[in-house]
């Protein structure tokens, strides 16, 4: 299967604005809603799954020929979860206090509908290479709706960007008021509503179909 | 080939040796990084200390300034008396939070006793004397926690060497909601901490509190608005910890001088 450079830019970037896994695919909703109060976190979190999905993308696809249809949604978590375990372990050796923040939802990417959904309908049936290029395409995706919402809670919500204040804050004595539902997740999917109805406007083929 | 793979025997090969795999890659990341990990833990517990004791500025050798200006002990909170090791750990090593989660090294707090919420008592506290340049106290940093809203805020209180009034706290570890009850860990709110007292004159009752509409001048601390619980579970944690309990026979035998190696 020799996959041309036309289709690798596909899979690379086809899931920015296309294809995207939050936006069109719906998947991957519940720590999009979790991690974006902070651009930080958020950016981290961003990292951390687009490494997880690419290379469980690109093992999955490895030994994709040799994996028994019956376990293999147990075959995938297993490599999905191993990978998550050392992700968390590399952040809490280097980056202290994110990773105290960030614990709970890193191990939550076990349970991220992306990486799973995409190792179960794209590495399941490309090649290595074609899949770690999803997977990292994927994570482009996920990581564009991230930090736009990241940006968005954090700014208005804090007054800050990447914890820099850029408001000053009217309890610090500033003129800006934050608006403090943003704080809160819920917030999260105002916004991602948001950003699906902008996307659909300019690609409208994106529109599902009145039932 | 599609049929072979759904033999028997390869199943359980294949899944064996995946599982194999990923165990040596998951156990060689968490051995291999565990000494950063540590490291990391210990220097960030140093970090809150001085934080607490208001001695950390930026750019400053966390670790150097540590072990310079502060002298750590180990407290047995039943015979009042300073002990060497705890649980064969040392000053360093030893974790009270994680002492007060094991029954045999912890005492079990009745309901009426646990104004805190927090189940159990550490038998053996850490306490953080931090001396000035000629060996005097100047402030001692204690632990203290207690439940919020959503779970339990753990914090460091430093005070002054009369140990009544409150140089400063530091909840460096919290679950409250960001915005409302997270407030704890706004300076602003922390500054009103300052220079109030815990006690009354006869140091015995905790008159500290934390109230709406302030009236006792040393004594109140203005609630977080929007935050009642997180409030109240504050104004329990300073109740249970300075309380007949826990710290104040030990306030008291500090305060007296006669806190010495058992």
């Amino acid at each position: 299967m020799a996959s041309t450079a036309k289709e690798m830019k596909e899979v690379l970037f086809g899931p920015i604005f296309a294809n995207n896994p939050i936006a069109l695919q719906i998947l991957g909703i519940c720590s999009a809603l979790a991690v974006t109060s902070k651009m930080e976190n958020s950016f981290v979190m961003c990292i951390a799954l687009t490494l997880v999905t690419a290379f469980s993308n690109l093992f999955i696809s490895l030994i994709r020929n040799h994996i028994p249809s019956s376990v293999r949604i147990i075959v995938q978590m297993t490599i999905i979860a191993s990978l998550v375990i050392v992700v968390d372990q590399v952040l809490r050796a280097y980056a202290y206090s994110i990773a105290k923040e960030l614990s709970v939802f890193v191990g939550l990417i076990i349970t991220n509908c992306i990486v799973m959904g995409r190792a179960e309908a794209f590495a399941m049936k490309s090649s290595p290479g074609l899949s770690f290029l999803d997977g990292i395409g994927n994570g482009l995706g996920y990581s564009v709706v991230l930090m736009t919402v990241a940006f968005i809670r954090e700014l208005f919500g804090s007054g800050s960007l990447f914890g820099y204040q850029v408001f000053s804050l009217a309890s610090e004595g500033g003129w800006y008021q934050p608006i403090g539902l943003l704080l809160f997740p819920p917030s999260a999917f105002f916004i991602i509503g948001g950003f699906i109805w902008v996307l659909r406007t300019f690609r409208p083929e994106q529109v599902e179909p009145q039932d | 080939m599609a049929k072979k793979n759904e033999s028997l025997g390869k199943t359980l090969f294949v899944v064996i040796t995946l599982c194999l795999v990923c165990a040596i890659v998951v156990s060689g990341a968490a051995v291999g990084l565990k000494p950063l990990q540590q490291k990391n833990a210990a220097l960030d517990m140093q970090r809150n200390v001085l934080d607490a004791a208001g001695l950390l500025e930026p750019g400053v050798d966390v670790v150097e300034l540590f072990n310079e200006r502060v002298e750590t002990k180990l407290v047995n909170l039943n015979t009042l008396e300073i002990v060497e090791q705890a649980n064969g750990l040392g000053p360093i090593a030893y974790d009270p939070i994680a002492a007060a989660n094991k029954p045999e090294w912890s005492t079990t707090l009745e309901k009426s006793e646990d104004v805190a919420g927090i189940g159990t008592r550490e038998d053996v506290t850490k306490l953080y004397f931090i001396n000035d340049e000629d060996g005097n106290l100047q402030t001692l940093v204690v632990y203290v926690r207690g439940y919020g809203l959503w779970g339990t805020m753990y914090g460091l209180l430093a005070l002054e060497p009369d140990l009544n009034t409150v140089r400063t706290i530091n909840f460096y570890e919290h679950s409250e909601t960001p915005g409302l009850g997270g407030e704890i860990q706004n300076p602003r709110w922390v500054a009103q901490w300052e220079g109030k007292e815990i006690y009354g004159d006869e140091l015995e009752e905790v008159k500290l509190d934390i109230v709406k509409n302030p009236t006792q001048e040393n004594h109140d601390i203005d609630a977080l608005s929007g935050a009642t619980l997180t409030s109240n579970g504050v104004d329990n944690t300073i109740d249970f910890w300075f309380s007949e309990k826990a710290y104040r026979p030990l306030l008291e035998k500090i305060r007296k001088g006669e806190l010495s190696n058992g």
